[in-house]
Formats: structure tokens, sequence, C-alpha cells
């Protein structure tokens, strides 16, 4: 009985990032054009856009290859199993300790490879700049996301989500120099991953400074409806990632029953809500950098893992 | 809470060091002293929780010595002498900013080995505060070595005095005398460069001291 | 009894070398020598996995071979087991695939011989057990791996890299037979099993680590001893390739394991930092190379000196946490060393094949005159994209388990006592995950520019899929990768013997874990299920798949490439392997290899060409080799006189140098 409840419970969670995933980025979009005094789509146009994609048929490239058409269902799955991993509204579920956040980590890393490689399947020379410039940022962005799991690992004691979280929502958390420096790095690296103002710029096309959406230039129909749609989920996880390990209130217990998981729920629709409108925010602050600066931009959140690692020692020496 | 004196100290005397990593970023002299009033900021800070923590007032000199000096009246006075030269505001360095960071990295994994191992026998508070005093100071010197620029080398020297301050109110039973002296050294300082920044406008037309080594006929 | 069967097979390589001397011209010789070797490696194989999982005592054996008093010890203990494994298994599948690839050899008379020579010495390396056989077992693997990289000696730069590889090989055997004779101390004593025993003061445990490092890391490829490694495991035949990177490095860690694991003791603690410190420079400095390469054998193999510096990062750490008496740290950090040993066994076999199929279906090694062979050589592309997925530590395959547990024993480093040791790992871990993106990138690159986009080349146009053998060892290896990717807890419990016998603890046993899971310490601390990971992937593509062709539309349609509306039918405008790799030249290689970019832009009007010129210095050689190499020209050449002095003045100076040495010895006694 315990088993089917949680089978339910992971079940849900799974459905629930899917569908809450292009709703961020509808409320990011939204925000940005509050932000400049533009009226904005709706909050649903992200949706729409998804169904109207997947309505439509495929055109594909003369000399795409089998890569080229089975890569958007790997970058799919790999990213909602990553999505699916990360404790959203109730840590401890079912499937949760399947994976910690390195693994995470590597399953993006996973659909970031098959995504450059698609990038590279057509032979079009936009399609190996973005490629090209995506495996150069995440040469930065992985080492850098990986100190930053050193100093949290070291903080908790733990690389298993679940455990980070319980113990971030523990008193013994304490005031900690390195969390804090964490949390910048992350950012940072979340801002980078997913391709945001200043690293990349989402909303561009017919640009020789984008990356990500270079490497997706010869997607159409149902596969680009997929790619759009992973690269939502992977929002979805940033921000879920950082909410429940800064701010880890309300999430529900290993064994929390309807209203805790309830109460769960909302705190975690809020927190994304917040999230998206912090990102909206920082967005419309900044200026895109050249694409040679960014390595200056991830190298410090590189620095501020490192930072975070050797100060922890020295607190921990006592 | 656990052990909040503690936690605090560190989180002040690591935003410290974090600081001088962001004055090392910098790569505008406006930007710089900005970030350097932020140093001097935490430092006051951090010496006002020592004078809470020690029951020692006339730290509480000091730290308003750092806040109202040296977080104000020097940045906004370098401030002025950047505009009245009309200094080109980009900073010339001589190493990249990523190596100059790595560097960093290794000076501050170098102090807290070093410091850490020597002080074992003082308290927990004073222990971590030399070892991210050491890290501040090689931080500003590593600044001072790796910049061209003659106001960028000035804020590098007084970050690493403020290193030095760092070092002094950590460790117990420090006098104000020596506090006081230590702040007029640093004014005196800042007095004789900001004369020599005018010197070398006069003479030069620039503030890169690499003109000085042309002028007296030396290769680098 | 093992032992013996074990030694019968080597006799039989040995006789397949004869074999091989004899029939090089016939057609059938290739067919022969290749099936044999299969045949004995598949057997010495099955033996070696038996006594490893069977875990019974070592089989000892003394032939009478040899120095007549000393004879030549053999003895097969977990270690050499676990090695013995790994060099059959990429022996067998180099065999199968030398099945078909062997048939295309312009001269097999320079091979055949050779190749199952090379074989047994692999093989008896690591199973003999006094200094004296091993130090001849692994000069013969040297000569014969020596003698397959000159197989095709007219090309002027394989001459070159057999010559700097002799030099390098005798260097690296004389510090191992240095590093032996430390070890038998004055007594003299040359069998393993008294070596164990001995006792040594600090300074002397120091050169012996010193001289392993030398003469392990320079056949290992440790950075800056690794410059012998890019230059000849190209240019071999591919099987031999494939063997010299996925096997024969092996060998070399083994050596060292064996020598500073189990023969010298208690190792002190700054060696598992100057171990560490040199692993990540290796790590890093190899996939750097890698990426800046366009010969495709070329990048593979720099990668392999990355991948022997994450093997050494998990060496260095079991050390580390022995010398700090934290056994079950040491022994996850051995186990993800010796699991990476296995996996990239594998997957570089595997991608060394592929090069070679590449390279016999069009001639050409360099990436920039390939492309699109995907369409050409759909199996080919299909198990060397596996390979570039689990050698990029890509979950759920399983070069990312060996990464994932050296990542956990990282993690358990801030309980070291010594300040420099915890300082520096997080470091190590840092360099471990830059090289593990760095890798990612440099598999795209080799991946994306000689499988993907378009030919480049007519020759690339023409290719066809490689043979059925070359195919079947290709596969298996890839099934192997997924196997030992989502069943990682089999894997590490059989390692558990060897930690067990060198650290004297294990890891807790995986296989018994709910859901074939592995838990490295505790299920609080860490814990990764690869086979659930990998059954959701399937599920959840699987499932999409579904449902999109279910309910949405599956209608496609074939249409000129899009290319922002602007495409170029000139396969020339394609991103090339250097433009490629431009971004991280830029990021990085200003510091690694003091990159420079000149642009010489004509002036408006002008009709020549724009020109860029990149320049790039293998600092390594710069600073380390090329003094060296002129100071040794320069005493060659003060040295020359002594050829042409009387036969007085000779012995004047044997004379000479005789009084100096008894003057040493009555000065030292």
């Amino acid at each position: 009985m315990a088993l089917i409840r949680d089978l339910i419970v992971q079940f849900f969670e799974m459905s629930l990032v899917l569908v809450l995933a292009p709703g961020l980025v509808g409320l990011v979009r939204k925000a940005k054009a509050r932000l400049t005094r533009r009226r904005g789509a709706s909050l649903l146009q992200p949706y729409r856009d998804l169904l109207r994609l997947l309505r439509k048929e495929v055109v594909l490239a003369e000399n795409a290859s089998w890569l080229f058409r089975v890569a958007p269902y790997l970058i799919f799955a790999t990213t909602w199993v990553a999505a699916a991993l990360v404790p959203t509204f109730a840590t401890g579920l079912l499937f949760s300790w399947s994976a910690d956040l390195i693994a995470v980590i590597a399953l993006l890393a996973s659909a970031r490879f098959f995504l450059a490689l698609a990038g590279m399947d057509v032979g079009t020379s936009f399609g190996g700049i973005g490629s090209s410039r995506e495996v150069m940022i995440a040469s930065l962005a992985e080492p850098a996301m990986l100190t930053t799991v050193f100093t949290l690992a070291l903080v908790a004691g733990s690389t298993q989500l679940s455990t980070i979280v319980a113990f971030m929502n523990s008193p013994a958390v304490g005031l900690s120099v390195s969390l804090g420096l964490a949390l910048f790095a992350l950012i940072i690296v979340a801002i980078a991953e997913n391709a945001r103002i200043p690293v990349d710029n989402p909303a561009t096309h017919l640009e020789l400074t984008m990356v990500h959406e270079a490497m997706v230039l010869e997607y159409s129909g149902r596969h680009l409806a997929l790619i759009e749609l992973a690269s939502a989920l992977k929002l979805l996880l940033y921000v879920s990632l950082i909410a429940c390990i800064f701010a880890p209130w309300g999430l529900a217990g290993a064994q929390a029953d309807a209203i805790a998981l309830l109460i769960g729920a909302g705190a975690y629709v809020g927190k994304l809500a917040v999230g998206g409108v912090l990102l909206a925010v920082f967005e419309t602050a900044i200026a895109k950098m050249r694409v040679f600066r960014v390595p200056q931009f991830i190298g410090v959140a590189l620095m501020l893992g490192l930072l975070g690692t050797l100060l922890r020692f020295v607190s921990r020496s006592f | 809470m656990p052990n909040l004196a503690f936690d605090t100290a560190h989180l002040l005397a690591g935003g410290l060091v974090l600081i001088s990593f962001m004055l090392l970023y910098q790569d505008r002299l406006t930007s710089l002293l900005n970030v350097y009033a932020l140093h001097a900021l935490v430092l006051a800070l951090s010496v006002a929780w020592q004078a809470h923590l020690q029951n020692a007032p006339h730290l509480y000199v000091t730290a308003g010595l750092a806040l109202g000096f040296k977080a104000i009246i020097i940045p906004v006075a370098l401030r002025r002498i950047i505009e009245r030269l009309g200094i080109h505001r980009e900073i010339e360095t001589v190493v990249g900013i990523g190596p100059t960071m790595l560097a960093g990295m290794a000076l501050v994994g170098l102090s807290m080995v070093v410091m850490l191992r020597v002080t074992a026998a003082a308290t927990p508070i004073a222990r971590q505060d030399l070892a991210f005093a050491l890290a501040v100071v090689l931080l500003g010197l590593l600044m001072m070595v790796t910049r061209r620029n003659a106001v960028s080398q000035v804020v590098g020297f007084m970050s690493l005095e403020n290193g030095l301050n760092l070092a002094a109110t950590g460790a117990r039973g420090m006098p104000l005398v020596v506090e006081i002296s230590v702040a007029f050294s640093i004014l005196i300082a800042f007095i004789v460069i900001g004369i020599f920044l005018f010197r070398i406008r006069e003479r030069f037309d620039t503030v890169d001291i690499g003109a000085l080594d042309q002028a007296r006929g030396e290769h680098r | 009894m093992t032992l013996v069967i074990l030694l019968v097979c080597v006799a039989a390589l040995l006789v397949a070398s004869i074999l091989g001397v004899a029939m090089a011209r016939f057609r059938a010789g290739s067919l022969i020598v290749y099936s044999m070797s299969l045949a004995v490696c598949t057997v010495a194989l099955v033996l070696a996995l038996v006594q490893l999982l069977r875990n019974a005592a070592a089989p000892t054996l003394v032939l009478p071979l040899a120095l007549p008093w000393l004879g030549a010890h053999f003895r097969i203990d977990a270690l050499s087991a676990f090695f013995l494994v790994v060099v059959n298994l990429g022996a067998a599948a180099a065999s199968l695939y030398a099945l078909g690839y062997g048939a295309h050899e312009q001269a097999p008379h320079r091979v055949l011989p050779f190749y199952p020579a090379f074989l047994a010495g692999l093989n008896l390396v690591v199973i003999a057990d006094d200094a004296f056989s091993f130090l001849l077992c692994w000069e013969f693997m040297s000569l014969m791996s020596w003698a397959l990289v000159m197989a095709h000696h007219r090309d002027a730069n394989n001459r070159r890299a057999g010559y700097i590889y002799l030099v390098m090989a005798s260097f690296g055997t004389f510090a191992l037979m240095l590093a032996f004779g430390l070890l038998a101390g004055p007594a003299g004593s040359y069998t393993f099993e008294v070596m164990r025993t001995g006792q040594h003061g600090p300074l002397i445990a120091a050169l012996i680590l010193t001289l392993a490092l030398f003469g392990a890391g320079s056949k290992a490829g440790l950075v800056p001893l690794h410059v012998w490694l890019p230059l000849a495991h190209p240019a071999a035949p591919s099987h031999v390739s494939a063997l010299m990177s996925g096997v024969m490095t092996k060998v070399a860690v083994y050596a060292f394991i064996r020598i500073v694991l189990d023969l010298l003791g208690a190792p002190s603690w700054w060696s598992s930092m100057v171990i560490l410190a040199l692993a990540g420079i290796t790590t890093v400095a190899g996939v750097l190379y890698a990426l800046m390469q366009h010969d495709l054998k070329r990048l593979l193999a720099y990668h392999t000196v990355e991948n022997i510096g994450i093997v050494f990062i998990g060496v260095g750490l079991a050390i580390g946490f022995q010398t700090n008496a934290m056994p079950t740290a040491a022994a996850l950090a051995l186990t993800a060393a010796l699991f990476h040993v296995f996996n990239h066994s594998l997957f570089k076999s595997l991608l060394f094949f592929g090069a070679g199929a590449v390279l016999n279906a069009t001639g050409e090694r360099d990436m920039e005159h390939l492309g699109g062979l995907i369409h050409r050589m759909p199996y080919v592309a299909f198990t060397f994209l596996i390979g570039c997925a689990a050698i990029s530590a890509l979950p759920p395959l399983n070069g990312f388990v060996s990464e994932w547990l050296t990542f956990q024993a990282i993690l358990l480093s801030p309980t070291v006592g010594e300040w420099g040791l915890k300082m520096l790992v997080p470091g190590v871990g840092a360099v471990l995950a830059l090289s593990a993106a760095l890798a990612a990138a440099c598999f795209v690159k080799a991946y994306g520019v000689t499988f993907l986009g378009r030919p480049r080349t007519p020759l690339a146009t023409r290719a066809k899929e490689a043979d059925r053998f070359s195919l079947s060892a290709m596969f298996l290896l890839a099934a192997l990768c997924v196997l030992a990717g989502i069943f990682p807890g089999f894997v590490i419990d059989a390692l558990a013997p060897v930690s067990q016998a060198l650290i004297g603890s294990r890891m807790p046993v995986q296989a018994t874990d709910p859901w074939l899971s592995i838990i490295p310490i505790a299920a609080s601390r860490s814990s990764y299920d690869a086979l659930l990971v990998f059954v959701f992937i399937g599920l959840a593509s699987f499932l999409t798949a579904m449902a999109i062709h279910r309910f949405a539309s599956h209608a496609f349609r074939r249409s000129a490439a899009w290319d922002c509306g602007t495409p170029d039918p000139s396969p020339s405008t394609q991103y090339s392997a250097t433009s490629f790799a431009q971004p991280i030249r830029r990021v990085y290689g200003a510091l690694a290899f003091q990159a420079r970019e000149q642009v010489e832009m004509p002036p408006p009007g002008d009709p020549r060409p724009a020109v860029l010129r990149v320049s790039l210095r293998d600092l390594v050689w710069d600073w380390f080799y090329a003094p060296i190499e002129g100071a040794v020209a320069a005493t060659a050449g003060r040295l020359n006189q002594f050829q042409f002095l009387t036969i007085r003045k000779y012995l004047s100076l044997v004379f000479g140098l005789l009084i100096i040495l008894l003057l040493v010895l009555a000065i030292w006694l």
C-alpha cells in the first residue's frame, strides 16, 4: 500500500514538473515584458507554442542522420529524469535515492552532449558555432557546479539531495559564508547553463552571438517542441534546485500526509514564481556579454565554489 | 544557533577574502574604488564584531576609523583624483584576470595551510582571523604585482593594510596607539602617493608606472 | 593448475608468433595467427575471471628458466588476476577485430610475428613474481610493441615516433630496475615475496617511489613523461594502437600499484600529494592536448593520457587515505581507480577500433578530410557513439560510474589530517570535473567532425561499412560498456578481493543493495542506481515517442538545410575540427600552450586572401625535453674525443677510475 502511495506521489511529481515548466518560461517572458513596459504574451503562450509545434510536420534537412531524429527524445528524457530527481515539493520520494546531485549534473551533461552532436549533424556553420561555444561554456560551468557541490557536500556531509535539504532545514546550518558563496556560484552556473542573459540571449535569432538557438536551428515540428520543453524543464530544474537547497521551507517530508504535500506544492509554486520574477529582473538589468568575456564570468563561479570549500575547511578545523 | 560568535566572525572575515577577490576581478577604476569601499566596510563590521566579542571599546574607534576614513573619505578622494586627472578608466593588467584569480586561490590555500599549522594554540576565532588576514595581505600584494595602473596599485596596498588590521584586531590586546599609527601611516602613504600621482601626471602624462621605467631608461 | 594453463597459453602465443614468421607471406597467415590469439586469449580470460571471482589462494610456480640460481617465479594474486582480465579481454577483442582488419594490412610480415609475442609479454608482466622476470618480460613487451610501432617504418613520422619510444622505454626500464634494486636492499633478494617483508628508511622509500613514478609513469603516459605516447600509439596498426592505449598503459598502472602499494609497504602522506599533483596536471594537460588535435588516432592517444591521470588520482587518493588510517576510504579510492582501468580498456579499445575502421574505409586519419560517415558506416558510427558517450563520463554508461566513485572518494578527503593534502584534494576534484567536461567537448568534436555533417572530401563519400569481424568486436565492447555501466555493483564486488589484499579493507557488498544500486559508504550520504536511471531514460524516451506519434503529427518531409535562410552548398563552410576547438583554445590555450593568433587582413581593394595564423607551443617539450636534448647533444660532442685516444690513454682512464672507486670504498667503509 505504501509502495503504491509512493509511486503515485512520484508520478505526480514527474507530471507536475512537466506541466509547470512551460509556465515558468511564460512567467519569465511576461515579467520581462512588463519590466520593459510592454504588455507581453499571455502566461499560457508557451503551452500554445508547444501544441502548435507538435501538430506541425517535421522538415528535415536532406543529410540529417538518425542521430538527428533520435536526439530530441534522448535530450528530453534525460532532462526530464534529472528534473524528476530534484526535490520540488517533497523530499525522500520513492526514486530520489537513485541518483545524487553529481548524477543529476551528469544527466544534464548527457543531454548537452547529444544536443551539441545534433548541432553538428546537418553540417551547417551555425550549428557548428553553437555546439563549439556550448561545449566551451559547459567546460567551465560543469566544474563550477561540481565545486559548488563539494561545498554543499562538505557542509551537509552528503551529495544526496534529500539529505542536503534535511540538513538545510535543521537549525544546525548556522551562518556560513561558504553557503553564501555556493548560492552565488549556483546562480551564475544556472544562468550560464540555461543560456540566459548575460551569457546567451534566449530571445534572439540570426545573430552571431547566439549559442543555444544556433544548435537547434535546424529543428522543426515535434522535435523542436521536445527540445523547447527540455530547455524549459532545465530552467525549472535549476530554479527548483536553488529553491530546495537555499529556501527549503514548506517541503514535505518522506512520509508526509496529503495536507503537507499540498502545502509543499503550494510553497513550490510560490518559490518558482519568485525565482522566475527575480530572473526576469536580473535579465532586464544587465546587458549581454561578448562570448569571450563569458569564461571570466563563469570563472567567478568556479572560484567561488573553490573558495567556499577552502573557507569551509577553516571553520571545520575546530 | 550553534556558536553565533564564531560563525559571524567567520562570515565577516571570509567576506573580506571574497571582496579581495572581487578587487582582483574588476576591470574599471571606478568600480574598483566602489569595491574597495565595500572592503573597508566589511573590515569595519568585522572589527566592530571583535570589539563586541572581546569587550574592548577601543576597537570600536578602529572600526569607526575604518568606516569613515577608508570606506568613505579615501574612495571619494581617489575618485576625485581620477576625475581631475582624466585617467584612463580601464585597468591594465600584467597577467590576465583568469590566471591571477587562480594564483589567488593558491595563495589562499597556502595562507591557510601556514597559519592554521602555526597557530594551533590560539582560540578558533583568532586562528581563522589570522588565516584570512594573511590571505587578504597576500591577495593585496598579488594585486600590486599584477596591475600596471598606479591607482589600482594604491588600492592593492590599502587592501593589504586592511588585512593587517584584521590580523591586529583578531590577535587580542593590540593597543589603540598602534591602531592610530597604522591609520596615520596609511594616510601618509596615501598623501605621498597622491602627490606622486600628480607628479607623474605633470611629467609623463600618464599614470601607468611603465612610463617611469621608460623614463629611467629601464626595460622590462 | 590455473597458472600452468596460463603459462601454456603464453607458450601457445609464442608458437603463434613463430607461425606468424613462417606464414606471413600467405593470405591465410593472418587468419591463423589472429584466430589462435583469439582462442588463447579467451581461454586466459576465462581462467583469470574464474580466479578473480573465486578469490582462491594465489597459485605460485617456479620455473627453472632465466638465471640458474634464481629461477622464474610466477604468481596470480587478486591484483594479477584483475589485470589479467583487463589484458586478455582487450587482447581477445583486438584479435577478433584483427581477423577482419588484418586482412587489409600492407606489411603483414612486420605485424604477424610480433603481435602474439606482444600479447605474451603483456600476460607475463602481470604474473611475474620476481624482479628479474618482471623486468625481462617488461622489456620484452616494450620491444615487441616497438616493433609493431615500426611496422610502417617508411613513414618518417613513424620512425621518429619509434625512436622516441625506444629512448623513453629504455629510460623507464632503467628507472624500474633501480627501483627494484633499492627494494631488494643489500641482501639482493629478487623475489617479490621477500621484497614485501623489507623495511625501508624514508629516504629510500622516497627514492623508490620517484623511480616507480618515472618507470611506470613513462610507460603509462604521466605528464611530463607522456611525449612518446601520442606519437607511438597512433603509428601502430589500429588493433595494436588499441592494445597499447587500452592495455599496455594499464600494465604500467599495474607495475606502479604493485611496487608502491604492495612491495614498498606503508608510503608517506606526501607521496600521495606528489602523485595527486602529477595526476591532476596529467588529466588536464592530456585532454587539452587532445582537444587541439585533428588526427583522430592522435586525439585518442592524447586522451589516454587524460584517463591515466584519472586512474592515478584514484591511486594517489588511496595512498593518502591509507596513510591516514582510513581503510574504507582507501578501498573506495582504489576501487574507483581499478574500475576506471577496466572501463578505459573497454572504451579506448572500442574507439581505436572505430578509428581503424574509418582509416580502412577512407585511408584518412585527419578529421578535416572526413565527415558524414554516419550515413556510410552506420554500425561503426553507432558503436563509436557509445564509446564517445562512455568516455565522456555520461550516465548511465560505465565511464560515469568510475568517475562518480572517484568524486565520492574526493568528498571523503576533509577528514584527512594533513593540511597540504586537505587543500590539494578539492583542487584535484575541480580539475577532475574540468577534465570530464573537456572530455565531453573533445568527443563531441571527434564524433561531430568525423561522423556527422557533410563529407569534406571525395574519400569520405566513398567509405564503406567495416567487415563483420571488426563490427562484432566493436559491438562486443560497446555492449560491455553498457553492461558495466548499468550493473556497476557486480564489477565493484569483483574488485573487492584486490583492495582487500592491498589495503586490508574493501567496499561494502553492492550486489545485495536494493534495486542493484551502488552505495559506496552509506545510503544517506550518496547512492547511484544506474539500472533505474537507464530504465527511466529508456522508458521516458519510449513513452514520449509513443505519445507523440500517437497523438501528435508524425509527418515529415526532407528539404534543404535551413541554416538561417542562407545554406551554402560547399562542405568547406562547415565547422572543422580546428574551428570547433577555437573557443576552447581561446579560453585555455593562452595559459596551456601560449597560443597566439595572428590575423593578416589585406587592405580594402587588395585581392589577396586574409590569413589567420595560430601558433601553439608544446610547453612540456620546450621546457623539459629541449634542454635535455641540448645538454645530451653538447655532452656527446664533448665526449666524442674519447673515441680517438691511444691505447695507453684508455688504459690510464680505466686505471684512474679503478683507483677512484677504491678510494671511495675506503672512505665509505
